[in-house]
Formats: structure tokens, C-alpha cells, sequence
């Protein structure tokens, strides 16, 4: 299916959830609103003639220092999806505020996404509700901070752990 | 002075004859021979059998991603180098083909086929290391030892583009740093010549052989609904019969235009993997031998009209205002940049000023050329993709490497993510081995062949 036919298939089926859709250099985006993102990722993988049966990647993009963009809400949580049966791709977003970094979480549709919305949390802070075992993935749990926050220096210095010597 | 420790502690929780739960937690890694890299399996046994097993990653973790938001564009080509540390031109590419789809421009056909040339002697030297390295865990030292011997024989030509065996920082945004050298064709067919031979060896040595196939013949195995729900790509899904590979499924460079097969097994365990990969091997040989014979673009390295002159003169006739010709009259180059003269740069890369750096002849021979390099090297100015964000996959030694980049219109990427192949397995390596003995994790582990630099990043 074409990238354009599967943003018009999910705003006929979704109206009002898909907030924006946009095609940029080739890749299908829709933006989804938090509320309706399980429902548009469930869909996304059982309707037939999607069929996206592969989550690809979860990650995640501070806007806070995106020109223009500086007051809105502040994260992006960016979904990538593939369909082995059609071999098409689509890229599902859903944003979040500072304020309440919270987004559901799809661990209940691909397994995958435990570890992907993992190294969300560790790096960006932001949580999935409905997680089995939300832990830092890469980084301590002593870490203090998520680092790819814009607001997190690159130089800080964070403190030594492990047996005393 | 430290405290003795305990019979119980020694022989773990429930040793001995009392009550109390009948499993012990066994702790492999961080630092185990086995573990290639660095990373730490728990497992709960129950005899030798694993019960449960739990992965802890994180430990190689140098900050890719921040790292490369930090400066221009073209800076976080090295650091791409050390993801895949056994095949770094992929990520060299993989990374550059993101940055370029953000901008919006198409490379030049010589430089496609020198990317896929590159790329299949990479993935070839990832295979040889896993297969090599797996076998060795399982006694088969001689096999390491072949296969190293062959990814040797690549190395070198490797080295010889590059001028560098593993942090090579080969692609550029736009191009690739320099031509393929003279006589490349010819030494490359002559190295594939001598991996076949090894990989003839191999398969005579493992294939079939007893003791292999019973540490690897139904050990490991994940069905097929798991696998693609856990989103693993690469030859783990080509070993439960997916024949899905991004260089088919949606190519890039020139791979519609060659004639080669995706190797597929229906077992889904580790000696399927191995088969797969034995079969990729082959193909591999088969891609780069086809675009070499098809590299457009002439003989490599034509000699230039002229009398090279050293940079020196070139730019003291400048100086004395003697330009007249100038920019035509070849110069001779540091070694270090063999390849990139100006009738070799023009054929790799893309004719804008925006993303390539000149030819060092325009950069030492006139104001133009000095000024186009200064406008891409200096703070604040350099590669500046327009506001926007794209991702771009290829197919990685170990699956699909994704690079998801997002660029806000200025010199450095507002966000660079990559999509580590070797995550997905990592994370379903808990479902492949427990119900199985402790001795199948090393084959299992092995077959996935994890990178800890494209893992933890």
C-alpha cells in the first residue's frame, strides 16, 4: 500500500485522533494524540491491509530547543513500523509535555517494545504506562538524569559506583 | 581484612541438603571469555537446565547519540566507525545515505557501486567473525583461525581503500573519501578466491559434523511469529524462512540491478543461522564481483593530463599572480590522499558545493576553492540539511541498520538515532534459551552475534 493510502486509511478509520500527517522526503508520518495511540498501533498491526507486523524502533526527540518550536510540548515519542506482508513503512508519533511525560505502553502488541520503551525512559525520562519492568536499559540506576534530555550537559559528571576498594 | 564468605554463598541459595528453592542464579559476564564484548546473562538454573535468564546490556555505552549532536554533520562519521566494529563501512554508509536523504540528493552512480562493493566485503568480514568466534567456543579452534585468515585477506583490501582496517571513516556525506585504488578489481577477486578456498574448508570441517551439529541442530531456536514480533531482521529471520532483506525488499544504491539470492532456512535454531550465513558469504562474493565488473565510470584512477606539480609551487605560482591554467595542472597529493584527486573526486561524489568539500587542488589552488572549504568546515556554517527528519535503512551484517535522523536547518543534527540490528535477539535471547541447558547458551549467544559497540552505542 501506498504511504499516502495508509495515512488516508488511518484518518478515515481515526478522524480526530490523528492530529497531523505529513510526507517528508519519502517517509509517511501521521501524529497520533496519546489517548487513541494503542487503539491506531493495535489497528496498525491487525487490519489486513496494513498489517504492520514489525515494530521497527521506538525512540524519542527533544524539541525543546527546536526553533519554533519551544513552546510546545516537549517530547515526540516516534514509532517506526514495518509490514513484512506488504513491505510497507509508516512512522507513527505521539507527543508528550514536560509536565506529564507519560505514554501507553505497547508492550502488550510486540514484545520488542519492552526494551525499546526502556531505553526511552533511560535517555529521555519519559514513561510508558503499563510497563512490566520500566529500568534503565543502557545506563545505572544510579545515573542521575536522562541524558538525551537537551537540557542535560554533555560534560556532567556523574558520580563513581561499584565496591569500595 | 575481608569477611569470609559462606558455603552458601559459594554453592548459591539452597545448596546442601535443607529446604529452601531447588534453583541456583548463575551470573555469566560481564567479563566472560565467551561473552564477546561486554554484557552480563543471569541465569536461574535448575540443575543444568536454564530456568529463567534475564540480559543486562549497557556496558560498552559511550554516548553515540549525544555525541553527535555535539558537532557538524560530518563529525559523527568516526563515531559510526565504532558501532559495527567488524563491518564499519556499513555504518559509514548506512549513516551518510540518512543524511543524504535528508538533504535531498542522489550520489553518483560510481560511488553506489563503491558503496556496495564495500559493504559486501564487510558483511563478509562480520560473518567470518561470528562464525569463527561460534565455532571456537565449541572447540573448533582451527575454524577461528581459517576464518580469520580469510578476513584478513579482506582486511587488507579494506585497508587499502581506506587506509584503515577497522576506524576506517570512509563515507562521506555526498561521496566517499576517495576512489577505489588501481588494480582493486584484481586483487579483490584474487582475495575471493582464497575465502572460498577457506570457506570450502569450513564446510567440510563444521557442516555435517557430528559434534557441531549436536551443540547446534535444534539448540536456540525461536519460532517464526516470535521472531518477527520481537522485530528481528538479518539472518535470524532469514533462518526461520522470512526472506525479508532490506537490499531486496527496498534497495538502495544498485542492488535491483545485480543478480543474487536471499539464503533462507526453515529451522529457525542456531545451525540454521550458520547455514545462512555460510550462504550470504557466497552471495556476498557474488554482489561485489558483479558491480566491479559494472563499476561505470572507466578504468579507476585515470592519469591525468599534465605534469603534477607539488602543492608547494602550486601555491607559491599562485601568490606571484601566475594563474593562468592553474586549476587545470594536476598537483601531486600526500599519500594520504590517494583517491581523492580531482578527476577521482568528481567521480565519487556529488557535484554540490553545499555537502562536499572541494578537491584539495581547488582548496590550495584558488580563492573559490579556499572559500568553499571554509563554508563547510567552519563553526556555524558547513552541511546544512533544511528543517525535517527521515529515515533511512540498510541492511547491516546483522539486520537492519536504521539511522533516524532530525535536523533543524542548522550545521549539526538536532538528533541522530541509530537502530541497532543486534538489539531485537539481544532481547529475545531470554525466550531462546530457557528450558535449555547452560552450555547451549554460548552457541546460541554466539549465533546472534552480538556487537556491544552497535548495542549499547
Amino acid at each position: 500500500m501506498h504511504g499516502q493510502a495508509i495515512l488516508e486509511r488511518l484518518a478515515e478509520r481515526f478522524g480526530d485522533a490523528i492530529v497531523e500527517t505529513h510526507a517528508h522526503r519519502g517517509d509517511h508520518t501521521a501524529v497520533v494524540t496519546r489517548e487513541r495511540l494503542l487503539d491506531v498501533l493495535r489497528a496498525c498491526r491487525d487490519d489486513e491491509a496494513l498489517a504492520f507486523d514489525m515494530l521497527i524502533d521506538v525512540t524519542a526527540v527533544d524539541y525543546s530547543r527546536f526553533p519554533g518550536r519551544e513552546d510546545g510540548p516537549r517530547f515526540e515519542v516516534v514509532y517506526h513500523l514495518y509490514s513484512l506482508r506488504h513491505n510497507h513503512r509508516l512512522r507513527l508519533k505521539v507527543r508528550v509535555s514536560e509536565d506529564d511525560p507519560v505514554v501507553p505502553s505497547a508492550v502488550g502488541l510486540w514484545p520488542i517494545a519492552n526494551w525499546l520503551e526502556r531505553e526511552v525512559w533511560d535517555m529521555f525520562g519519559i514513561r510508558f504506562a503499563g510497563h512490566p519492568d520500566l529500568r534503565r536499559l543502557l545506563l545505572y540506576e544510579e545515573f542521575v538524569g536522562h541524558p538525551l534530555r537537551k537540557d542535560y550537559p554533555i560534560d556532567r559528571r556523574q558520580p563513581l559506583i561499584g565496591p569500595k576498594i | 581484612m575481608a569477611e569470609r564468605t559462606t558455603r552458601e554463598f559459594l554453592l548459591g541459595e539452597g545448596a546442601g541438603t535443607g529446604g529452601g528453592p531447588r534453583t541456583i542464579r548463575v551470573g555469566v559476564g560481564p567479563a566472560h571469555p565467551a561473552m564477546h564484548g561486554i554484557i552480563r546473562i543471569l541465569t536461574e538454573l535448575d540443575g543444568e537446565v536454564i530456568v529463567r535468564a534475564e540480559v543486562e546490556i549497557g556496558y560498552l555505552h559511550r554516548a553515540f547519540e549525544k555525541e553527535c549532536e555535539q558537532g557538524p554533520w560530518n563529525n559523527a562519521i568516526p563515531y559510526t566507525d565504532r558501532l559495527n566494529y567488524v563491518s564499519p563501512l556499513i555504518n559509514n554508509f548506512g549513516y551518510c545515505s540518512a543524511v543524504e536523504k535528508l538533504l535531498g540528493i542522489d550520489i553518483t552512480e560510481r560511488c553506489k557501486y563503491i558503496r556496495v562493493i564495500l559493504s559486501e566485503i564487510s558483511r563478509i568480514c562480520d560473518h567470518l567473525t561470528c562464525i569463527g568466534a561460534s565455532a571456537m567456543e565449541l572447540g573448533a579452534f582451527t575454524v577461528f583461525l581459517y576464518m580469520i585468515k580469510a578476513r584478513e585477506f579482506l582486511w587488507e583490501l579494506i585497508e587499502e581503500v581506506t587506509g584503515a582496517r577497522l576506524t576506517i571513516s570512509y563515507g562521506r556525506i555526498g561521496g566517499v573519501k576517495a576512489d577505489l585504488p588501481e588494480g582493486f578489481g584484481d586483487r579483490m577477486r584474487a582475495a575471493f578466491k582464497q575465502v572460498r578456498e577457506v570457506l570450502d574448508e569450513v564446510h567440510r570441517l563444521l557442516t555435517g559434523n557430528r559434534i557441531f551439529m549436536d551443540r547446534m541442530v535444534g539448540v536456540g531456536a525461536l519460532s517464526r511469529e516470535e521472531t518477527i514480533a520481537y522485530g528481528i531482521t538479518g539472518p535470524l529471520l532469514r533462518a526461520v524462512g522470512v526472506p525479508y532483506d532490506v537490499r531486496r525488499a527496498q534497495p538502495y544504491y544498485v542492488y535491483d540491478r545485480l543478480d543474487w539470492e536471499v539464503p533462507t532456512q526453515e529451522a529457525g535454531d542456531n545451525y540454521a543461522r550458520y547455514l545462512v550465513r555460510m550462504a550470504e558469504m557466497e552471495q556476498s562474493m557474488r554482489i561485489a564481483e558483479q558491480a566491479m565488473a559494472e563499476l561505470p565510470g572507466g578504468p579507476l584512477n585515470v592519469d591525468a593530463e599534465g605534469r603534477p606539480v607539488d602543492p608547494a609551487t602550486y601555491v607559491d605560482l599562485g601568490k606571484q599572480g601566475k594563474t593562468e591554467g592553474l586549476l587545470l595542472l594536476p598537483i601531486t597529493l600526500s599519500p594520504n590522499l590517494a583517491g581523492s584527486e580531482r578527476p577521482a573526486h568528481a567521480r565519487v561524489n556529488v557535484p554540490d558545493k553545499r555537502v562536499v568539500l572541494p578537491p584539495k587542488e581547488h582548496t590550495y589552488g584558488s580563492i573559490e576553492g579556499l572559500m568553499n572549504h571554509f563554508m563547510l568546515v567552519m563553526d556555524g556554517y558547513g552541511i546544512r540539511p533544511p528543517a525535517g527528519e527521515a529515515y533511512f535503512a540498510v541492511e547491516g551484517a546483522n539486520g537492519e541498520l536504521g539511522f533516524y535522523v532530525v535536523s533543524d536547518g542548522s550545521d549539526r543534527p538536532y538528533r541522530v538515532h541509530c537502530r541497532p540490528p543486534c538489539l531485537p535477539p539481544m532481547a529475545a535471547l531470554p525466550r531462546m534459551v530457557e528450558g535449555q541447558m547452560i552450555a547451549d547458551l554460548i552457541p546460541t549467544f554466539g549465533s546472534i552475534n552480538m556487537i556491544g559497540g552497535e548495542l549499547d552505542r
